[in-house]
This record gives structure tokens, C-alpha cells and sequence, in this order.
């Protein structure tokens, strides 16, 4: 794209006359983080306001899921495998990384094909991958323990925290605490689960929605063609991110999620448990269910009292509103998890305060 | 965490793909998007390319663009137009 005519797309943002104050939420954290690394947000109209909602794995992820994890590490001396993310998030008496620091073995991996690799080569541990992530990184665990399962693999397991959003989307709407107006659809996770999937925002809901792309091209014309869904009353989805999203999505990635897992509940930190809204591994594959695999006797789980990502989550208040941002709560030394991870509010405010 | 960048396929092997982006090379894996060839352009997450880009796609998203930005001209002008008093 030109940048004369960004420029243009950005006069038309910042001039745009609302007819009436505007809520609108972008549920995917990678959208928080480029909202105020591009200035889309800095050039928004008066009265547009962008809420911030549940779309980071890493900050719904509730403490009890870390806290099996490392009790599994613990009472079975597995080696834990990781995307970086979750390796800082505080659990309810430690965190992955002070783990780490005392010794104990944690691999960081960038694929969970890299997970698979190592109990393919070290035959005598036990390797638990952590098996985090929305839509986009569903389908790339399924694979990996497809493979695992094929190839007989029997010193990996995965531990499933993984998460569906439109379900959270509908629970968050259906909780009626935040008034929204529209939403900016995650476009990644729409590549997966194609736009069809989030008819029950207008059909259900009567909410007007666009999917976007990443771009700060893209993120201003998704908010312009938003704000005039909504004020025009046209309750539709528009997708413009058609380069990659379709209405049936990747139906070979839906696939494999469909062959490994079933749908089950799940605990969203912040919202609670949340009907439909996670997934489990089927019972023929037990023997890669490492929640199955490593019985555990569970730790109470506790959360930080002080910490209010959960209200974060659901849209209620910004992280400056939390007491202890920036002063007791920073990425350095995060106190909850929407501090730690980079597409978390709290990280985002953080490292874009002015 | 799920960050995806886009990348162009310039080696193919089975499952087993490198691809490039700016410069820099990576091997991935494309069970996640059936037919592919040398050469085709995908967004690539957790080392799967999770979607090839669509040339077609991209240029209707394009054209939506251009139909908006219109739209919002006229409006612009005429809401300007309202504005001023003469
Ligand atoms: S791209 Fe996906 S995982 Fe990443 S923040 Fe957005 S919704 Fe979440
Ligand atoms: S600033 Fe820190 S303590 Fe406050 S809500 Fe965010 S993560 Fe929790």
C-alpha cells in the first residue's frame, strides 16, 4: 500500500464524526498489541472506545492448569515443554521460569513438533508438552500428537489447556456486564475456524462485526467499516481479511482438531467455566493424556487477590485502573498474567504508556 | 502467542517445507494446507504454515477497500458540506 494513501485512510479515521459514542471490542491480543504499536489507536475519534477482550491464551489460562503442570513435574520428574509464553505466567505458588532457575529441566520450544523431537531422541525421559492456544495453534498440536501416535512415541504426552473463542465471545455477551457495540474479529483464529463460525455474533446477538487483518492499513479500515456497520444498523459480518479467512475455514486443520479432541468445558481465568469452550483429548488416546497418564494429588489453587486481570478480561476496567500497574506489576516482575504475556493488556498499556 | 508471519515456500520435501522471509530461512511443516508448491506464499504459526495466501482474496479485500474509502469521501464531503455555513 502506498503511504499517501495510508495517510489518507488515517485523516478519514481521526476526522470520522460519530453520531453517538461507540464501545467497540478486538478480541485478539495480537490486535491489542498493534492497535498501539501501529497508532491506530492514538488516532481514534472522540468517543470511539476500544475494549480490550479475552484473546490471549496465555492470560485466560487459569493458575490450576500451571499448577498440574508443574505438580506432574514434580511427583512424575517429567521434563515440561513449552511455548515461551507461559514460562514468566505466575501459577498459584511459582512459575515455570523459577522452576527453571532452581534447576529443574523446562525446554522452550517454538514448534510442539520441537517437543516431539526431543522424546523421539532421549527415549529415557518422559517429555509433557504444554498444550496451550486458541484456533491457530490447535491444529499444529494435533498434528504433532497424530504423529506422536503414529509413530508410537509413548515417552510424549500433552497436557490440554487449549481454548475455543467464539464460545467465550458468546459468554462474555451473554454475561451483559460490558456494553458492546461491534467487534474486530481475531484474524488468525479466523483462518482456522473460518468466518461462518462467528454468525451467532449478528444472529444471536445482533452484533455487527469485521474481520481484520494485522496491517495498520487493515486495523484502520476494520474500525472505520465497523463504525459504519453499526451506524448504518447492518448486522453482518464483514470480512476483509479474504487474503486468508473463508466462511468454511481450514477444513484439513478443523480436521484434525475433530479427529484427536472433543469438545469439553473450561475454565477461562476471569470468566470462570465456560460451557463448550474447550477441548479434551479423546479417551483412545489416554496414553498421551498426560493429565491421565501422571495422576496428581492437586494443590489448592490460589490467585493473587491484588491482581485484576480477570475484570481486564471481561472488558471492565483498563490495566492503568489496576493499583498496582506499573508500580508492583510490571513485565519485568509481573504480578498476573496479562502482564506477562506480549499480547496481554496489562504488558500492552505497559509498554506503550505514555 | 499465535503470531503468524507470512513466508514464501522455496523448498519442499513431503510434509517437510523451508521457507523464506526476508532473508531468513526456516523449515516448517505444511500438513495443515494440503496441495503446495514452490514458490506459494503462507502465513506461517508455531512452525506450520496454517494457510496459504490467497492472490484473489487479497485483491476483492483490495476492492472492498476502494469501494469503502469512496463511500466515506462522499460522506466526508457532504458532512463537511452540512457543516460550513456558506
Ligand atoms: S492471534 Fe490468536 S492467539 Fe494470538 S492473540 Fe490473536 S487470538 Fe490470541
Ligand atoms: S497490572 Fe498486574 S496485577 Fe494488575 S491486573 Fe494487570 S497483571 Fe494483574
Amino acid at each position: 500500500m502506498e503511504k499517501d494513501q495510508l495517510i489518507k485512510y488515517s485523516e478519514l479515521l481521526k476526522n470520522y464524526s460519530l453520531k453517538r459514542p461507540l464501545n467497540i471490542m478486538e478480541v485478539c491480543g495480537t490486535h491489542t498489541v498493534a492497535f498501539f504499536h501501529t497508532g491506530v489507536k492514538d488516532i481514534f475519534p472522540e468517543g470511539l472506545n476500544l475494549i480490550d477482550g479475552p484473546g490471549c491464551p496465555v492470560c485466560v489460562t487459569a493458575n490450576g492448569y500451571l499448577d498440574r503442570a508443574i505438580q506432574i513435574q514434580k511427583e512424575h520428574e517429567v521434563v515440561l515443554a513449552t511455548f515461551g509464553d507461559m514460562i514468566k505466567v505466575p501459577a498459584s505458588y511459582t512459575s515455570l521460569q523459577k522452576l527453571k532457575s532452581e534447576g529443574v529441566r523446562i525446554e522452550i520450544v517454538y514448534s510442539p513438533m520441537d517437543a516431539l523431537e526431543i522424546a523421539k531422541k532421549e527415549k529415557d525421559i518422559e517429555i509433557v508438552f504444554l498444550s496451550v492456544g486458541f484456533e491457530t495453534t490447535i491444529p499444529t498440536e494435533a498434528v504433532t500428537l497424530k504423529k506422536a501416535i503414529e509413530e508410537n512415541v509413548n515417552n510424549f504426552s500433552i497436557l490440554t489447556g487449549n481454548k475455543l473463542t467464539p464460545p467465550a465471545v458468546d459468554a462474555l455477551l451473554t454475561l451483559g456486564e460490558v456494553k458492546i457495540d461491534g467487534f474486530i474479529l481475531p484474524g488468525h483464529v479466523s483462518i482456522i475456524t473460518g468466518s461462518d463460525n462467528w454468525q451467532f455474533l449478528p444472529k444471536k446477538h445482533s452484533k455487527p462485526s469485521v474481520i481484520s487483518g494485522f496491517e495498520p492499513k487493515d486495523l484502520i479500515m476494520g474500525t472505520l467499516r465497523l463504525v459504519q456497520l453499526i451506524e448504518n444498523g447492518e448486522i453482518e459480518i464483514d470480512n476483509l481479511y479474504k487474503e486468508v479467512v473463508t466462511e468454511e475455514g481450514n477444513r484439513l486443520a478443523l480436521g484434525f482438531i475433530e479427529e484427536l479432541f472433543d469438545v469439553t468445558d473450561a475454565n477461562w481465568r476471569g470468566i470462570g467455566v465456560i460451557p463448550g469452550s474447550g477441548l479434551k483429548l479423546k479417551d483412545k488416546f489416554s496414553l498421551y493424556d498426560a493429565e491421565k497418564k501422571f495422576p496428581v494429588t492437586m494443590p489448592e489453587e490460589v490467585e493473587n487477590k491484588s491482581c485484576r486481570c480477570g475484570e481486564i478480561l471481561r472488558g471492565l476496567i483498563t490495566p492503568p485502573e489496576c493499583p498496582l500497574f506499573g508500580t508492583v506489576c510490571t513485565p519485568r516482575e509481573p504480578v498476573g498474567a496479562c502482564m506477562v504475556s506480549f499480547e496481554g493488556s496489562c504488558s500492552a498499556y505497559y509498554k506503550y504508556r505514555k | 502467542m499465535c503470531l503468524a508471519f507470512p513466508a514464501t515456500i522455496i523448498k519442499l520435501d513431503g510434509p517437510n517445507a523451508t521457507v523464506e522471509f526476508h532473508n531468513v530461512k526456516r523449515d516448517i511443516r505444511v500438513d495443515l494446507i494440503g496441495d503446495c508448491q514452490i514458490g506459494d506464499h503462507v502465513l506461517v504459526h508455531a512452525g506450520f504454515a496454517i494457510n496459504k495466501l490467497d492472490e484473489e482474496g487479497a485483491r476483492e479485500t483490495m476492492e472492498t477497500w476502494t469501494e469503502l474509502i469512496e463511500i466515506m469521501e462522499k460522506e466526508d464531503k457532504k458532512l463537511k458540506n452540512d457543516q460550513s455555513p456558506e
